[in-house]
């Protein structure tokens, strides 16, 4: 249970900056915070809340919608196994049987020792590797039994570390930072857009006028 | 262009109806009669779509299509059918639909009888269902709250609640949570809906999803009887319908007001009644006999009352008797004991306010807003105390309209309010500073002074606000609210600043508020001193009222503080306490002790037991609200009618008749056989209330209630048809037979022909501005010395330990703990933590309490809360002569 760590804090700042109004980060700071452990704690609930002046209540009402954020722990990895029609076709169903008693668990619950969750999912776009399955948001396939013991084994082994990060941060919202623009250049582009939009709107009030 | 022209035309089912561009289609088949089915629209909220209850056929170049007719607005030459064979299976589907999970406990669910799933199910659904699946289960139900269950089961998502919580209260303590049809209403956890305005989403739930705890398996809604009224718990006055079953109250609803509530209530006001039964209740008159107090006859209890009041004026003169409180009284009542104090007693010595409020003539004499003023204003100038402790409702009219950005908000506070972080500009005020921080603000707008030169302010907001106000010519869209903002000073300052803003801003309109219940009312009754009834004052208007009652008193007499300083000096002899507790509300908590302890006699007329009634030599029983008739005057001076539904408890009386009944025992007689009596009397004689047919007659129908002083000779007697979901319980308990009465007489409530008026009072003059003081002294008398360096700020909160409240265990729970509120930087500078406990030391003792750091308190203050902890904040400081308290802040 931890709040956001002081550096992440900062960083969902500057990523609230970005937007116009606060609460449009709400997504991208779950996804952050998703990334320390894995799952939305309370606390991280509540950071965000702060971060984007809405309610607790507001934010886990949103993560609530969102199978990829989590509000209860998971393990270390989680797998996602695609169950939707061309990965059923190519056998993802036999796959799940089999993952579910290889890990000992049925889909949506975590192993004892906190290593993997293993959840069934709808299409994750990669059905060109049908049947598809995502670790930490990572893709794998097309697997069969075998590719699919072989993969815990490598993950069990830290052998896919590089490719795999923990607790599947999303690397499109986990960007560099500090951000390539200033916070000072970021309002300036949104007070000129905004400039050209009330011109607009002027300029449309006129017309409508001499109609 | 005339109006009509803009005007375009449907067809509703086949006839035409003319509408507004841009009107909802329910709307418009609401005004044509037509009846369009519904769960998630609610007319006070925006729309959503989300239940498709509402689905019709409309007409469109590519053809019929189905549409929401609670989203989609309409459009010249629209052909709307809601009627049609699709329409008709469409209704059958959603119903179908939100069936299919719905677990039916209508036996013993709360809303069965008025329950709108229930009522649309029979006209417009399936009346089968092919689920033959297992239902949803949920555990059921959890409290959300301390006044607030749900029942997931039963809940169809129609987002009312939440909305309601995010869209209009601003707290959005309570939202969705999963999909599909796991979806749930939920909080977070650790976080209930402890909002004062939770109870607004029971009366909202369309279902028996959200129920109220205090009202769980109560009644059975075809048990309850009804009646039209007006809570009397703060002065915004909401029209509430009464609920009783089996001769006790169980539930108030809030009826639609347009120009006052919108349907809302506050909780403090929707679960008030909860006190009516508490063992606190007075019940029989009583004597002090040997220090206990013995039940008596009323005969004993009147006769020694006027026995001693007879005894005190011949010996002492009329200035030896004194009357407090009455803002709990109807205005009835007030006129009454207001006759008996100045016409029977002869004294001036009356004060509905116990030394917290403001000088009625600056209450009265300034032109007045009503609330839709403030709503409809564009720019709002809040001074004082936060609205949404002192007037909850009318903070709820406020805030959507300030968030959408409708209203610009200037706001004067010594702290951060519900409203600070909406507003434009939020000035930090110590008690003291208001006159000089408005007169800043004034002069930088007129470009004669520096932003905030001098004065400690920061300057930006200065220049926000003055930015917010625009120029000193164009305001009238400009409304002021004002109260006091510590309960503990004098408001001189108050006033030098509102007739700054008064002098300068010529066309505004001001809009004082004042906490308690019926005081209003009590003040246009002349319970003030310097006042007679009808907003007059006593020298204005002393032979007038000779002439109509006899005898008026001579001279001016006391104020509360006054009258609370000669008792304590013995120079004052009889106390007559008129529903109110000097002792744990005056400001001065030493004084009132002192003062009770030294005054001779003591009469005590009240419904519950307080503090205060320990000192009572005469307990006179007065029944409760929902026990009695009257009318009431809200803070923009609209009347309505406080309605009488179950018989009084014990033998407590309405308070006119104890009034009357006492005159009587003083030999004279106050000519008031009945209510309607004192009511024809109130409208005949007292200024500002001629032109009514008497304060009693307002019929139901005259919705809006009526404004003062009467001006129109018009009023509107066409009830809105109601909206079946919005009244909900309302109308539907009106299709199971019991009316809503309003008890009132068949007349309308004013004269509606100018030559009917009775002619009178032509020489007597309302109170203006002229009558307010303005020789103010803004010196403190006091000044910060050594340690105790901090400006000490008392605030209200809408549950503190009041009587009504604290005697209602549901209630009990809410009072907040005593915070601290100080500028971080004093905190730091004194090595303050957020959220520590400090002590805080002032004249003569020490109250304890945690801290809230909050930069909107001015640097040099402390702000504490009123009345929420046994210990006593009033202690802390000095003597009530001295306008300011200072005090020393210790880990
Ligand atoms: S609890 Fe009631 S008001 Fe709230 S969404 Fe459910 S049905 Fe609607
Ligand atoms: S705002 Fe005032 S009048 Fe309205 S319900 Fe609450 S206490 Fe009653
Ligand atoms: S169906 Fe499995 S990834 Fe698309
Ligand atoms: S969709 Fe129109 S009332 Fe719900």
């Amino acid at each position: 249970m931890a709040h956001l760590s002081k550096e992440l804090y900062e960083k969902c700042k500057s990523v609230v900056a970005l937007y116009p109004e606060a609460r449009s980060a709400l997504i991208p700071l779950c996804h952050m915070a998703q990334g320390q452990e894995g799952w939305l704690t309370s606390e991280a609930i509540e950071d965000i809340a702060e971060l984007t002046g809405v309610t607790p209540a507001e934010v886990r009402g949103t993560a609530s919608f969102y199978d990829m954020l989590h509000l209860e722990p998971v393990g270390k990895y989680v797998v996602a196994m695609c169950t939707n029609i061309a990965c059923m076709l190519n056998g993802s169903m036999e796959l799940l049987d089999h993952a579910e008693e290889k890990l000992g668990i049925s889909a949506g619950g975590t192993t004892s020792d906190g290593e993997f969750t293993l959840e069934e999912s709808e299409c994750l776009a990669g059905c060109d590797k049908a049947p598809c399955v995502q670790v930490n948001h990572r893709f794998f396939g097309p697997l069969d039994n075998k590719g699919f013991d072989q993969l815990l084994d490598d993950l069990k082994a830290g052998k896919l570390s590089d490719d795999v990060p923990s607790h599947g941060v999303l690397s499109r919202v986990d960007r560099r930072f500090p951000l390539a623009l200033s916070p000072s250049e970021v309002a300036a582009e949104r007070a000129e857009m905004e400039n050209a939009k009330s011109q607009r709107d002027e300029k449309r009030k006129v017309s409508e006028g001499a109609n | 262009m005339p109006e009509s022209n803009d005007k375009i035309t449907v067809t509703v089912d086949g006839n035409e109806v003319r509408a507004d561009p841009g009107e909802l289609i329910i709307e418009v088949a609401e005004r044509a009669g037509v009846f369009v089915p519904r769960f998630c629209y609610h007319p006070r909220m925006k729309p959503v779509g989300m239940c498709r209850m509402c689905l019709v056929e409309v007409s469109s170049p590519r053809g019929p299509s189905l549409q929401p007719a609670c989203f989609v607005p309409v459009a010249d030459g629209m052909e709307i059918s809601t009627e049609s064979q699709s329409v008709q299976k469409a209704q059958n589907g959603v119903l179908e639909y939100l069936l299919l999970n719905h677990p039916l406990d209508c036996p013993v669910c709360d809303k069965g009888g008025e329950c709108p799933l229930q009522d649309q199910t029979l006209a417009y659904g399936p009346g089968e269902s092919r689920q033959v699946e297992e239902k949803r289960h949920f555990a059921k139900p959890i409290p959300i709250s301390t006044l607030v269950e749900l029942d997931r089961e039963r809940c169809i998502q129609c987002s009312r609640c939440t909305r309601f919580a995010n869209e209009i209260a601003g707290e959005a303590l309570i939202d969705f949570f999963g999909r599909g049809e796991d979806t749930e209403v939920a909080i977070f956890p650790g976080k209930p809906f402890d909002s004062y305005f939770a109870g607004n989403t029971v009366q909202i739930c369309p279902v028996g999803a959200l129920t109220a705890t205090p009202y769980r398996f109560k009644a059975r809604p075809w048990d309850l009887e009804q009646v039209e009224s007006t809570c009397t718990l703060c002065s915004v006055g909401c029209r509430i319908a009464v609920q009783s079953s089996a001769n006790e109250v169980v539930r108030h609803l809030g009826i639609d007001i347009e120009s006052v509530n919108h349907s809302w209530l506050c909780d403090k006001g929707r679960f008030g009644y909860l006190a009516m039964r508490s063992e606190t209740r007075i019940l029989e008159p009583s004597l002090r006999e040997n220090g206990e107090l013995v039940e008596v006859s009323w005969t004993d209890a009147l006769e020694k009352a006027a026995a001693l009041i007879s005894e005190a004026k011949l010996v002492h003169g009329p200035q030896a008797i004194g009357f407090i409180g009455g803002a709990r009284l109807t205005n009835e009542s007030a006129y009454a004991w207001t006759k008996v104090a100045k016409a029977v007693v002869a004294t001036d010595n009356t004060d509905a306010q116990l030394g917290d409020g403001m000088p009625a003539e600056l209450v009265l004499g300034l032109p007045r807003a009503t609330i839709s003023d403030a709503c409809k204003a564009k720019k709002l100038i809040v001074i004082g105390e936060d609205l949404k402790e002192v007037a909850p409702v009318l903070f709820l009219r406020l805030r959507p309209l300030i968030e959408e950005g409708k209203i610009d908000l200037v706001e004067f506070s010594t702290h951060e309010t519900s409203l600070s972080k909406l507003a434009k500009a939020s000035i930090p005020l110590v008690p003291g500073e208001i006159g000089t921080r408005v007169r800043a603000l004034i002069g930088f707008i007129k470009g004669t002074k520096d932003a905030g030169e001098g004065i400690g302010i920061d300057v930006q907001e200065i220049k926000n606000a003055s930015q917010a106000l625009g120029s000193l010519e164009d305001n009238s869209d400009l409304v002021v609210i004002f109260s006091n903002s510590s309960a503990i000073e004098n408001t001189q300052d108050l006033q030098a600043g509102i007739l700054a803003l008064e002098e300068s801003f010529k066309n505004a309109k001001f809009m004082p508020v004042l906490r308690r219940s019926n005081i209003f009312g009590a003040l246009d009754m002349g319970l003030s001193p310097n006042l007679l009834p009808g907003r007059v004052t006593l020298s204005g208007a002393k032979e007038y009222y000779k002439k109509q009652w006899g005898s008026v008193p001579e001279k001016s007499g006391m104020s509360a503080l006054e009258m609370l300083k000669a008792a304590s000096e013995s120079k004052l002899k009889v106390l007559v306490l008129l529903g109110c507790d000097p002792i744990s509300d005056f400001p001065d908590s030493k004084l009132a002790k002192d003062a009770l302890l030294k005054v001779d006699t003591v009469i005590f007329v009240d419904s519950l037991a307080n503090s205060s009634l320990d000192y009572a030599d005469i307990v006179l029983p007065a029944s409760m609200d929902s026990e009695r008739e009257g009318s009431f005057t809200n803070l923009e001076g609209r009347i309505s009618r406080i309605s009488k539904k179950v018989s009084a408890l014990g033998s407590s009386w309405p308070d006119w008749a104890i009034a009357s009944e006492l005159a009587d025992a003083l030999g004279e007689d106050l000519g008031f056989g009945s209510l309607d009596d004192i009511a024809k009397e109130i409208a005949r004689l007292a200024p500002a209330y001629q032109g009514l047919r008497s304060t009693l007659s307002l019929r139901s129908e005259v919705d809006e209630g009526i404004l003062l002083p009467v001006t129109s000779t018009k009023v509107e007697i066409k009830r809105k048809q109601g909206d079946p979901m919005v009244h909900l319980g309302l109308i539907s308990v009106e299709h199971q037979g019991a009316p809503l009465k309003s008890g009132a007489s068949n007349e309308p409530g004013v004269y509606s022909d100018e030559k009917q008026k009775p002619e009178i009072g032509s020489t007597v003059s309302l109170i203006s501005k002229s009558d307010i003081k303005s020789d103010i002294n803004l010196e403190p008398e006091t000044e910060a010395s050594g340690a105790k360096s901090l400006r000490l700020v008392v605030t209200r909160r809408l549950f503190d330990r009041g009587t009504q409240i604290y005697n209602s265990p549901f209630f009990r729970e809410l009072i907040s703990e005593q915070e601290v509120r100080i500028h971080p930087e004093t905190a730091s500078s004194l090595g303050i933590d957020n959220g520590g406990k400090v002590s805080i030391s002032g004249e003569s003792k020490k109250v304890s309490g945690l801290v809230v750091l909050d930069n909107r308190v001015d640097q040099s203050g402390v702000v504490l809360t009123w009345n929420v902890s046994e210990e006593d904040v009033r202690l802390l400081a000095s003597d009530s002569e001295k306008s300011a308290h200072w005090v020393e802040v210790e880990n």
